[in-house]
């Protein structure tokens, strides 16, 4: 994964990146601030027989069917019950030109970050338990190490490789 | 569209007004001497001229100009018109579509092509027929224009300026409608006026001055030298004799003569103003904004109801109630009401293919004939314009690979004039449109060899007549020996069905070797609303168009037990094949006790749906699933329920399809 990468949005000049942080399990996450469209508390979902394990349900987003996805099952963790602290972050993706908003099921969104690119390492090809494309990059914070996921890399295989960042103001942040 | 935009505006009255011409040649291509029809041509054209100078248009106004005048020679009979003619207009049309849209340069030489070409199609032409012109004295006119017709631009003067320009003018003022005074409005036209036009002048000379304003105008004109009667009937056709009723009856114009009805394109652009009451234009997105509203009602509606039913019995409650029930009447006027403004009439859409077939049976040397009926049948726009690429497909696979070459067919003892016939009706819900040739039909030797090329089929694989022919829908599958510039390519049937799929509509087709093919395409009505039956399947709710359901019969525990190894039921003498939903689904939930069959069918194919409890009809807003479940084929949409939460709606041809299929399985066993 070369930086030039088009599912991903650039660090600007001085380095530096804006995310969204929340935790799945133990891990620290993190997704591009821009493309966080919206934080909910749960929402009643609706199982989608035959949908794809990363999408299984559908809610009802202000009058929109959106998918809601768990990504434990990308990252290979256990799946969990939902606490008082589990969220739906609304992400953005452009497919073909159309937003299309994903909804993701959080055990706990902390903050919007900055990262530093100088603390920032391509993840390792050995030693990792997960798919190293669904990861953009590793950043060592103070707090520990965030992964910062490749959302459209992770949604790619469900929409055919015709997704892209949508990369707008981000509207609540 | 922005409707204050007056150039975009121009466009779409100039895309109709050539609409019109186009539909008024292809018949003039059938009957030459309908004065009504060349009349009809005139005014178009006259009318692109006069807006396109008006607009800024002025490679149109210069270009229209000259097939105007050819036209105004056939129109005064100086020249016949010929199919030679009428071919080069029709291709001069295009050429003025192109400079519609804006596209003006390069395409000069382009211009002067089809101009050299009408030249040449007027100079081919008989020379003008040796009528002596009668011996006219001149005509007696009395008009009055609207009072508002000022203010509506027009300007009098400069009329009677034009009248006086074509001979010796007398015109006398008629004030007897001069209000008193204090009654008198300055911006109003309450003056007639009385003329003589004397000298060599014809009615269309008098016409042309007149007819911006001739659909308001109050008008009587007769023709001076009562003596000879007889000529000046010749030189302007007596009325009632189907010559030109719109242009100008001898009568009286009315505020709204009776061919408006069928000719609205050649209303004077921006002139003599439509009448208000009418009709309204409206941009498109207007009325899917408003779709949206009612969609938004119906949920708020829903959940209104909903919390009115669950509720007690005191006074409040019982007035909730009653409040809930009206305005769950209201929504459902409101949301029909909405429905029909949608919808347009498919004679939009049959009117371009006329000019498609004339197209292809030029292109193909092949003599073709399209006869269409049902044009009023009406469906929702959103639907017309995602037919009309598909359709475009159907007609010229019918032209180019079902009918024969004139040879062919006169061998095959058919007459040489091959036959397409475009219908439309309503049927329930649903609007089927039926593409019909009477060619050779679909040999369905080829098609087997073919699939069986493509591995689509096993050598020897029993498959059912209609199962064969829907192998031409399959991506790269042409049996046309030859490819040609229209088709053949094996590209677009596969497309055309993806396109009536993704409307929630099906393809039948039928065809007899040797006597011609029907492809029928069934299409919902509408896309955005329907009416569905909601049921539950475990712990979800999903929606089954209600359109789609035949009845509903009861599974009963042991019926179900014993049905376990074939799923199948007796339904009036005939098999019916049932799914499952709780295990298709796989829910993992205990069956109700109380299981319902939904029966379901689409053409001739029907599918029972064993649901665990049915919850009702309701009133389904269908909104698209994400793009992340577009590859889930059992569902076409979803909907949002009054509670908030989101139900499925059940895909029914994708169902019936699989019902289906395990009908042909479970017939293959035994």
């Amino acid at each position: 994964m070369t930086m030039e990468d088009t599912t991903e949005t650039q660090w600007d000049e001085d380095g530096r990146l804006e995310v969204l942080t929340f935790d799945l399990q133990a891990e620290k996450f993190a997704v591009e601030a821009v493309l966080v469209r919206e934080i909910l508390d749960l929402l009643p979902e609706t199982v989608v027989p035959g949908a794809d394990r990363l999408v299984a349900s559908v809610a009802n987003f202000r009058g929109k069917i959106i998918p809601i996805a768990d990504l434990r099952l990308a990252f290979g963790l256990p799946s969990a019950e939902s606490t008082m602290d589990s969220r739906i972050v609304v992400v953005e993706l452009d497919v073909d030109g159309v937003p299309t908003q994903i909804g993701i099921r959080t055990d706990k969104v902390h903050e919007v970050a900055t990262l530093h690119r100088d603390a920032s390492e391509t993840p390792p090809t050995v030693g990792l338990r997960w798919r190293r494309d669904f990861i953009r990059e590793l950043v060592r914070t103070p707090q520990g190490v965030i992964v910062l996921a490749n959302i459209a890399r992770i949604f790619d295989p469900l929409l055919g490789g015709r997704a892209t960042p949508a990369v707008l103001a981000p509207a609540l942040l | 569209m922005s409707q204050n935009d007056p150039v975009a505006a121009f466009r779409v009255e100039a895309g109709e007004v050539l609409e019109q011409v186009e539909q008024g040649l292809l018949d003039l291509g059938h009957r030459l001497d309908d004065h009504e029809l060349i009349d009809a041509v005139f005014r178009g054209l006259h009318t692109l001229k006069g807006s396109g100078a008006m607009f800024g248009f002025d490679a149109l106004a210069s270009f229209t100009h000259h097939c105007e005048t050819a036209f105004d020679r056939v129109r005064k009979n100086l020249t016949p018109a010929t199919p030679q003619l009428i071919a080069v207009i029709l291709s001069a049309q295009d050429h003025m579509r192109a400079l519609i849209e804006g596209d003006a340069t390069d395409r000069k030489a382009e211009g002067d092509a089809i101009l050299a070409k009408l030249q040449a199609a007027l100079d081919g032409a008989p020379a003008p027929t040796p009528e002596a012109p009668p011996v006219l004295q001149g005509w007696r006119l009395s008009l009055r224009l609207p009072p508002e017709a000022m203010q509506n631009g027009i300007n009098p003067l400069a009329l009677l300026d034009e009248l006086r320009t074509l001979g010796d003018c007398r015109i006398v003022v008629r004030t007897d409608q001069v209000p008193p005074l204090a009654e008198l409005v300055p911006t109003e036209c309450h003056v007639g006026w009385d003329i003589e036009v004397r000298g060599a002048v014809s009615r269309d000379d008098l016409e042309d001055v007149l007819i911006f304003v001739l659909d308001d105008l109050d008008l009587q004109i007769e023709a001076i030298g009562d003596t000879s009667c007889d000529d000046v009937e010749d030189a302007a056709p007596p009325p009632g004799a189907g010559t030109t009723p719109s242009a100008l009856p001898p009568a009286r114009v009315d505020t709204m003569p009776p061919a408006q009805d069928r000719d609205p394109a050649t209303t004077p652009n921006g002139r003599g103003a439509p009448k208000t009451g009418e009709s309204v234009r409206v941009p498109a997105e207007r009325l899917d904004l408003l779709m949206d509203r009612v969609g938004e009602l119906v949920i708020v509606q829903s959940r209104l109801s909903q919390l009115a039913h669950s509720s007690g019995s005191n006074a409040t409650d019982v007035a909730l109630r009653s409040i809930s029930e009206e305005i769950e009447r209201l929504a459902s006027e409101l949301r029909d009401t909405v429905m029909v403004l949608r919808m347009v009439p498919v004679a939009t859409l049959f009117g371009r293919f006329r000019r498609l077939v004339h197209d292809i049976a030029r292109d193909t040397g092949k003599t073709i004939e399209l006869s269409t009926d049902g044009e009023t049948t009406e469906v929702d726009k959103t639907v017309i314009e995602r037919l009309a690429d598909p359709l475009i497909h159907l007609i010229r696979n019918a032209c180019d690979h079902g009918i024969e070459p004139p040879e062919g067919r006169l061998a095959a003892g058919k007459p040489e004039v091959g036959q397409v016939r475009l219908s439309a009706r309503q049927e329930g819900g649903e609007v089927v449109i039926t593409i019909r040739d009477d060619g050779h039909g679909i040999d369905r030797e080829r098609v087997r060899a073919k699939a069986e090329a493509h591995g689509l089929l096993q050598p020897g694989q029993v498959v059912s007549d209609q199962e064969l022919l829907q192998m031409i829908f399959h991506p790269g599958f042409s049996t046309a020996p030859q490819i040609t510039s229209l088709s053949g390519r094996g590209v677009g049937m596969d497309v055309v069905k993806r396109t009536i799929e993704s409307l929630r509509g099906t393809i039948e087709v039928a065809s007899v070797s040797g006597q011609g093919s029907a492809m029928s395409l069934r299409i919902p009505l509408t896309l955005a609303i329907i009416d569905g039956l909601l049921i539950r399947v475990g712990d979800g709710r999903y929606v089954i168009p209600l359109a789609v359901v035949e009845e509903c019969i009861e599974l009963s525990l042991e019926e179900d037990l014993r049905s376990r190894g074939r799923s199948f039921i007796t339904l009036r003498d005939r098999l019916v094949p049932f799914v499952r939903l709780r295990e298709m689904f796989a829910t993992g939930t205990k069956p109700s006790v109380h299981q319902k069959i939904v029966i379901i069918a689409t053409g001739t194919e029907r599918v029972g749906l064993v649901v665990d409890q049915i919850i009702g009809s309701h009133q389904t807003v269908i909104k698209p699933m994400s793009a992340v479940h577009c590859n889930v084929p059992t569902f076409a949409g979803a909907t949002i329920l009054g509670d908030g939460g989101v139900a499925l709606i059940l895909d029914v041809v994708q169902l019936v399809a699989l019902g289906q299929h395990q009908e042909e399985r479970l017939r293959a066993v035994a």
